[in-house]
């Protein structure tokens, strides 16, 4: 695990005519007219690594010609970006990877970005993987972390490896623009500055429906949204292996209720069926950042630790006192997840129910 | 029809283990299984084969003890399976893999058009999901990733319904094969294998390909055709603080649990009020 092995013939200097690519992008996603959270996260972001490269950040926005895509067009530049592509054609409605490859390839290889950041959402890994094949580059998925080393101007993307036991750096040294892509929630949302100001490049592709195989039929919402509801938790009460059988869950979900907060579980829990996926907090699953996040009878994993460790306060509970969980926690509680859980539980309705009562 | 799913064995990541002292990965010992995400897509190919008819070909890009997860999707209803295995794969990153395997797929439509290839959403191990839109993108197949379901295939016409998963809803896609489809995990559940098929993975003679039957440039495989670089393999430093820990008088869980909520509302007294409130209205 030490320095990285540099067989004859590879390259790691940028080749000459590449050295023109420049700017942070952001490619926005869109889809009938909301704008996914985690692209106005990756322009805070993309505006850190700009700033320290002294370049400027674009916001690629594509779809029909409407209002929903001009009021977009404001938004991401509210959000930090001082050029927006505007890229509009009828066949752009909805999003198909043919069409949307094509017209990102061109569009990069016009303007020639030296950085280029999608969501790992559906539509964020489903293109980014396109057009990182189409362009010839690297791209990192699931970043956990971006940074910008200064002495040869390269993104540093750093993410879980090893089914997330451990963590590296990874570089595209010689090929542009560098690419990744960054679960939603693990960067924070920048704030709305509606003073900033920027400017609309708009491109006209002139694609034709006839072109692209595949047709969209029906979009049948979902009717539930678990999910975003873990995502956004204000609290969330999670399990790991410690809590030793499925029926201690329901430890987790008492708590939860008393607190108004969601559940969480580790990917062990998922693996072994005791949750969805839905559940899941982690690398592969969700990312929060909750004000309170209980973790009861988790180890720490860094594959659970990088999706949750920007939650503004973490309490974990563990019988091993050398458990890695207590690096990263804030509070700390070793003892049996399977009493303190229901004495929480208690504690936290009587202290609230006396105020209720009170007031 | 001709059907190729790509698989890659990985190490069960569950029981992946860190030496304590070294940081190092011990990789001894640790089972290696098809990677679970795949299975999804192999049992889809399978269901396929069962209902129009398919040959369905198997195809992973490894070392030679990769052999044991073909024999496995031979053992489960496979009807071909090639080894693609070549130390000058050895350092591929998902360019240079997508690559590889997308020369060995147009090396098997040599003897028979590959209408679907069918890819895991994404690896336990890796976790990237990208090397299957590698392969579309490559053999300009359309792409269909987060399929829930395939609701039509006429084999006639040619056209294919599926259902993507996308975010807030599902889409409805109609398209024409040959594509490249990776099915959402859930969606299905893995066969038993039957007998003779275990017997017939058994005595299976497997396909091995080299780097030099494929006809894949060697510049454009292992390390010198991935564009990435890893810079940096660590463990992430502790907090600087360390967590502090809730002492309460004795260790009964009331006591300890009192003790947490103090420390709580004392670190995050915002979060007490909002609580307050909250219960105070009722809610």
């Amino acid at each position: 695990m030490s320095e990285p092995s540099k067989p004859q013939g590879r390259k790691f200097q940028l080749p000459e005519h590449l050295k023109v690519y420049q700017n942070v992008w952001v490619i926005v996603e869109q889809e009938r007219g909301i704008v996914h959270s985690v692209s106005l996260e990756l322009l805070g972001e993309a505006r850190k690594l700009a700033d320290k490269l002294g370049v400027e950040v674009g916001a690629v926005v594509l779809g029909a010609e409407g209002p929903d895509l001009n009021r977009i067009c404001g938004d991401a530049i509210s959000y930090g970006a001082d050029i927006v592509y505007k890229v509009t054609d009828p066949v752009l409605a909805d999003y198909r990877t043919d069409p949307y490859c094509r017209v990102m390839t061109d569009v990069v290889n016009t303007f020639k970005p030296e950085i280029v950041l999608l969501g790992a959402t559906t539509l964020g890994r489903d293109l980014a993987g396109a057009i990182a094949t189409t362009l010839v580059t690297g791209l990192t998925a699931d970043c956990t972390e971006l940074d910008i080393y200064l002495d040869n101007r390269s993104l540093a993307a750093t993410r879980p490896t090893f089914g997330g036991t451990l963590l590296c750096t990874i570089q595209t040294l010689a090929y542009r623009p560098q690419m990744a892509t960054v679960r939603p929630r693990v960067m924070a949302m920048p704030e709305r500055d509606d003073s900033r100001t920027g400017r609309v490049q708009e491109v006209y592709p002139n694609l034709q429906e006839e072109s692209v195989v595949t047709k969209v039929l029906n979009f049948i919402a979902d009717r539930e949204q678990n999910e975003a509801q873990l995502a956004f938790a204000d609290i969330i009460v999670s399990g790991g292996k410690g809590l030793g059988k499925v029926e201690n869950l329901k430890l987790v979900f008492d708590l939860a209720k008393v607190l108004g907060g969601e559940v969480g579980v580790t990917r062990p829990l998922v693996q072994a069926g005791w949750a969805g996926n839905d559940r899941q907090v982690g690398q592969t699953g969700k990312t929060v950042r909750p004000k309170l996040y209980i973790a009861a009878g988790i180890s720490g994993a860094i594959q659970h630790r990088v999706g949750m460790e920007k939650s503004d306060l973490i309490l974990a509970i563990n019988t091993d006192p050398n458990a890695t969980i207590f690096d990263f926690a804030h509070l700390g509680l070793v003892g049996d997840a399977l009493t303190i859980l229901p004495a929480l539980t208690d504690a936290f309705g009587r202290r609230l129910s006396v105020n209720r009562m009170a007031g | 029809m001709h059907i190729v799913v790509c698989i890659k064995q990985v190490p069960d990541s569950a029981q992946i283990r860190i030496h304590p002292v070294t940081n190092t990965i011990m990789r001894q010992g640790v089972p290696a299984i098809i990677n679970p995400f795949d299975l999804f897509s192999l049992e889809e190919a399978l269901r396929l084969k069962d209902k129009v008819g398919a040959r369905v070909t198997v195809l992973t890009m490894g070392p030679p003890m990769a052999e044991a997860s073909l024999r496995k999707a031979l053992s489960l209803g496979a009807d071909d399976a090639v080894l693609l295995t070549d130390r000058k794969f050895a350092g591929s990153d998902t360019l240079a893999t997508s690559y590889a395997l997308t020369s060995a797929i147009q090396k098997l439509a040599e003897e028979q058009p590959v209408d679907i290839v069918f890819c895991g959403k994404q690896t336990v191990d890796g976790d990237t999901a990208q090397v299957g839109p590698g392969i579309a993108t490559r053999l300009g197949f359309e792409q269909l990733t987060y399929i829930t379901k395939i609701e039509d295939l006429n084999l006639a016409s040619k056209e294919i319904v599926v259902q993507r998963r996308s975010e807030g809803g599902v889409q409805v896609l109609k398209t024409k094969l040959p594509c490249m489809i990776t099915m959402l995990e859930g969606t299905n559940t893995i066969r038993f294998g039957k007998m003779d098929d275990m017997f017939r993975a058994a005595r299976y003679e497997l396909k091995t390909w080299s780097r030099d039957f494929t006809g894949a440039e060697e510049a454009k495989v292992g390390l010198k055709g991935s564009p990435t670089v890893v810079s940096k393999v660590f463990v992430p430093k502790p907090r600087a603080e360390k967590a502090v820990m809730i002492q309460a008088d004795g260790t009964s869980p009331d006591a300890l649990a009192a003790a947490a909520l103090d420390a709580i509302f004392a670190a995050q007294p915002k979060l007490a009020d909002d609580l307050l409130a909250r219960a105070a209205a009722g809610l």
